[in-house]
């Protein structure tokens, strides 16, 4: 976890000054919408359908016990008793007053967390996987680059008014799970043949209107160039990315219309002039922030203790813990992964007293810390293997312990027409009914890992794009119909999925997704091919031939 | 519009000349760029001081050959959402040590003034009287900085190098 | 559903309102007669022309202290003059979500 010194906490307490006067000027009338809607936007403020929504920032997915407090009681007190985790790692509440959001950040801060740059043509949230630090065969932490990237990008002069958000994503681990490819920068860390410390970049990857998976613009940027290297490309960006129209804005349509090998050109041209400046990181600088992560002090504990060994009898404890624990790279431990996907739930959604609850286990059997993952769901990054049967009993009476990590009722959606004042169509609903459709545990081990994401509209705040089975809301003369693709990956084989034919109405969504899970069943070459490489194999044809064979 | 400078509201010295409006031989005088460039040589020649007023789509190294013989720049926030200004500031202090009076101009509100500053300028043509008299407090809101410009504040990483060094030192 | 942000042209095909949200607290608001904003769809003036809409919103724009994202949305009026939310996005703006609060055991 790391630990905000005097510097961090002292900078986000100036916001939260600064935006209680911008606030106190637009009630007034001092400032206009036009003017004030940039500024709360740059706090993480919304308008949407029914209401504000406010955004904060969960940096890399890490969070204390006492942060995960505090953001219960800012749903209780200043919204309706929950919030919603989201796709880049962050907490959304949905039904926040403006004249109440001074005291909702001020009491935030308290614990050292802040909405800045969670919306706005700024630089967002650094997101990382919500393993890091606790993987096994992981090269380093990348929390650690997060947070000097985060430090870096917060309220940086030259680059709070870009032409579009940007996007920064980092992985250390083969297996990517931080979605790098579709980023607007994305950071893989790795050595050399020196063994130096150092990132591969890739830019210019990001979903919405026009999918692009990021290109890589150099194998190789040492530790100490990051940050000259990540501030020649915003540069390029700032000053030539297009202001003319908001759906060409983003750095990957300059990328496209410049090609890699031009703007790998221009960056390299302005990196020289700045990569031995103050932008060089030198070792004591990245030990300093080192140091102020600390981990646990973990025990000598045994692989296969007898607590765990008497509860394999229990065969909900064992279906439980065969799909959410994973593998920890110290002995004896696990991470633990909590869905947020109950049954007929909204996915993502936690209540208050459930995040207090689960606040409390942190503390007993996780050394106080919570991770977010951009899947929607929770995880307890340090839980000893012998706590895993009491720790089971507990998330279960709270709702935290649905066996359905990253199987097909483990669906990613946006907030969608329901709270979404972007939205086309609604999305909750779509996952709701398809919790209960494939509410059978052993049926959705039968089919294994499938992931289903589900986006309102265009802009893919669902990702549906790079998900197994991608689902898009559309409209079609008032009504809600939705787009179906299959074959997309967010990692480290990221690819955009295909459609398989026409929308199809809202009534019929979840037949349709029982289809192509039938067919996937018919198809497959072995039970352990997975849906994403079985439509790899057959391409889209078969699923098309019976989902629209009586449509 | 009041122009602020040293953090107060001051009278503007230099006029601003239309591009088909002749040129005064003495005196302070705005002129757009391209009525610049047509003849850069001349215009640097007049008795009277000259500033430019560089268009924010357009790289500043036309401008470079020329600034030694600028009293003013002034760059252009068309909204105070496009942010290409600010890069074009700290090109020029930064990367080629202009050292005369940068302006910022267009629609530039309290809400950029510290990042205005951040990034190099030191001349404001503000949009708002009520803005340009709250000048000096509300730069002042800020006194933790992450990164390094030009504008010579230390970094949150500098100061706790600084203050690691001084630990370490007994001090 | 398409998005009224997306609106570039005012354009109407039946009778509409102007709808936005309050801007201390977010809730969803209509443009009334008399020039304010009020909570109940009942109280929302009614246009039945693209230029009395253009109008109404011009007007109801104007006015952002009082109330923020203002665009026109489409109402149906009942025999008995009763009006309705005119599609699925101003009914659930109107009612709220459609779906549940969150699970909990």
């Amino acid at each position: 976890m790391y630990a905000y010194d005097e510097l961090d906490r002292t900078l986000i307490h100036e916001r939260v000054s600064e935006f209680r006067d911008q606030v106190k000027r637009r009630l007034s009338g001092e400032l206009t919408e036009d003017e004030f809607k940039m500024l709360r936007l740059q706090n993480g403020v919304y308008l949407q359908l029914h209401a504000y929504m406010f955004r904060v920032a969960i940096p890399y997915g890490t969070l204390s016990s006492r942060q995960l407090r505090q953001l219960a009681h800012v749903a209780r007190r200043y919204d309706r008793g929950y919030g919603h985790f989201t796709t880049r790692q962050n907490i959304q509440f949905n039904w926040i007053k403006l004249a109440e959001l001074p005291d909702a950040l001020a009491d935030l801060a308290e614990v050292g967390i802040h909405a800045m740059q969670t919306s706005g043509n700024n630089t967002r949230n650094v997101t990382s996987d919500q393993w890091a630090g606790v993987a096994p065969g992981e090269i380093e932490d990348p929390r650690i680059w997060s947070e000097i990237l985060r430090q870096y990008t917060t309220l940086h002069p030259e680059f709070s008014f870009l032409p579009r958000k940007f996007k920064f994503a980092i992985t250390a681990s083969a297996h990517d799970r931080a979605a790098i490819k579709v980023h607007d920068i994305g950071l893989r860390l790795h050595r050399n043949e020196q063994g130096e410390t150092g990132f591969e970049v890739l830019v210019g990857g990001g979903l919405g209107r026009t999918p692009f998976i990021g290109k890589s613009i150099r194998p190789f940027v040492h530790g100490r160039d990051l940050l000259s290297y990540v501030e020649a490309i915003m540069r390029v960006y700032n000053q030539y990315g297009r202001r003319d129209n908001i759906y060409k804005a983003r750095i990957k349509i300059l990328v496209h219309e410049l090609g890699i090998e031009r703007f790998a050109q221009e960056v390299e041209e302005e990196w020289q002039q700045i990569r031995d400046g103050a932008l060089k990181l030198d070792d004591a600088v990245v030990e300093e922030i080192r140091s102020r992560f600390t981990y646990p002090a973990y025990e000598k504990l045994a692989h296969m203790p007898d607590e765990l060994r008497k509860a394999a009898h229990d065969p909900h404890f064992e279906a439980w813990r065969r799909n959410s624990v994973f593998p920890h790279k110290v002995t004896g431990y696990a991470i633990v992964t909590l869905s947020l996907k109950p049954v007929g739930g909204p996915p993502g959604d936690a209540t208050a007293d459930q995040m207090d609850a689960l606040a409390d286990l942190a503390d007993k059997y996780s050394f106080g810390e919570i991770r977010v993952g951009h899947e929607q769901n929770l995880a307890l990054p340090h839980v000893a293997r012998r706590d895993l049967p009491v720790l089971w009993k507990a998330l279960d009476k709270i709702g935290l312990a649905t066996p359905n990590v990253n199987l097909v009722s483990d669906i990613i959606a946006c907030p969608g027409l329901d709270y979404c004042s972007l939205a086309n169509a609604r999305s909750i609903p779509i996952a709701q009914e398809l919790t209960r459709r494939f509410a059978n545990h052993d049926t959705a081990n039968l089919i294994g890992r499938l992931h289903i994401n589900i986006s309102g509209c265009i802009n893919a705040c669902g990702h549906h794009h790079v998900g197994h089975i991608g689902i898009l809301g559309v409209e079609k003369n008032g009504e809600e119909f939705y787009q179906i693709t299959i074959g997309g990956r967010a990692d480290e084989n990221a690819e955009v999925g295909t459609l398989i034919g026409p929308a199809v109405p809202y009534a019929e969504v979840a037949d349709v997704i029982e289809d192509i899970v039938e067919a996937y069943l018919a198809l497959r070459a072995r039970p352990d091919e997975l849906f994403v490489d079985t439509v790899k194999r057959l391409g889209v044809e078969p699923f098309r031939e019976r989902v629209y064979a009586t449509r | 519009m009041p122009l602020v400078r040293d953090g107060k509201i001051t009278d503007d010295a230099f006029v601003l000349v239309a591009d088909d409006a002749p040129l005064p031989d003495d005196g302070a005088i705005l002129i757009s760029a391209k009525r610049f460039l047509e003849d850069p040589e001349a215009i640097a020649r007049r008795l009277g001081k000259t500033g430019v007023v560089w268009p924010n789509n357009r790289d500043v190294d036309d401008l470079v050959p020329y600034l030694d013989r600028l009293a003013v720049v002034a760059l252009v926030f068309p909204t105070f959402r496009d942010g290409r200004a600010y890069s074009q500031a700290r090109l020029l202090r930064e990367r080629f040590l202009y050292r005369g009076e940068l302006r910022a101009t267009g629609q530039v509100l309290r809400d950029q003034f510290v990042f205005m500053l951040r990034a190099g300028f030191d001349a404001f043509e503000v949009k708002k009287l009520a803005d340009a008299e709250v000048f000096a407090q509300t730069t002042s809101r800020y006194s933790v900085f992450y990164q390094p410009t030009g504008d010579g504040r230390v970094t949150a990483l500098n100061r706790r190098m600084q203050l690691r060094h001084s630990e370490s030192a007994g001090l | 559903m398409t998005s009224p942000l997306e609106q570039k042209k005012i354009k109407i095909t039946g009778p509409s309102v102007v709808t936005a949200n309050r801007t201390w607290d977010g809730i969803v608001v209509y443009r009334t007669v008399a020039q304010g904003w009020s909570a109940e769809l009942a109280d929302a003036a009614i246009v039945r022309t693209s230029d009395d809409a253009r109008t109404l919103l011009a007007e109801s724009v104007a006015d952002d202290v009082g109330a923020v994202g203002a665009y026109i949305a489409p109402v149906e009026v009942e025999d008995g003059g009763e009006i309705r939310p005119g599609n699925l996005r101003e009914q659930i703006r109107s009612a709220g979500v459609t779906i549940g609060l969150p699970v909990q055991a």
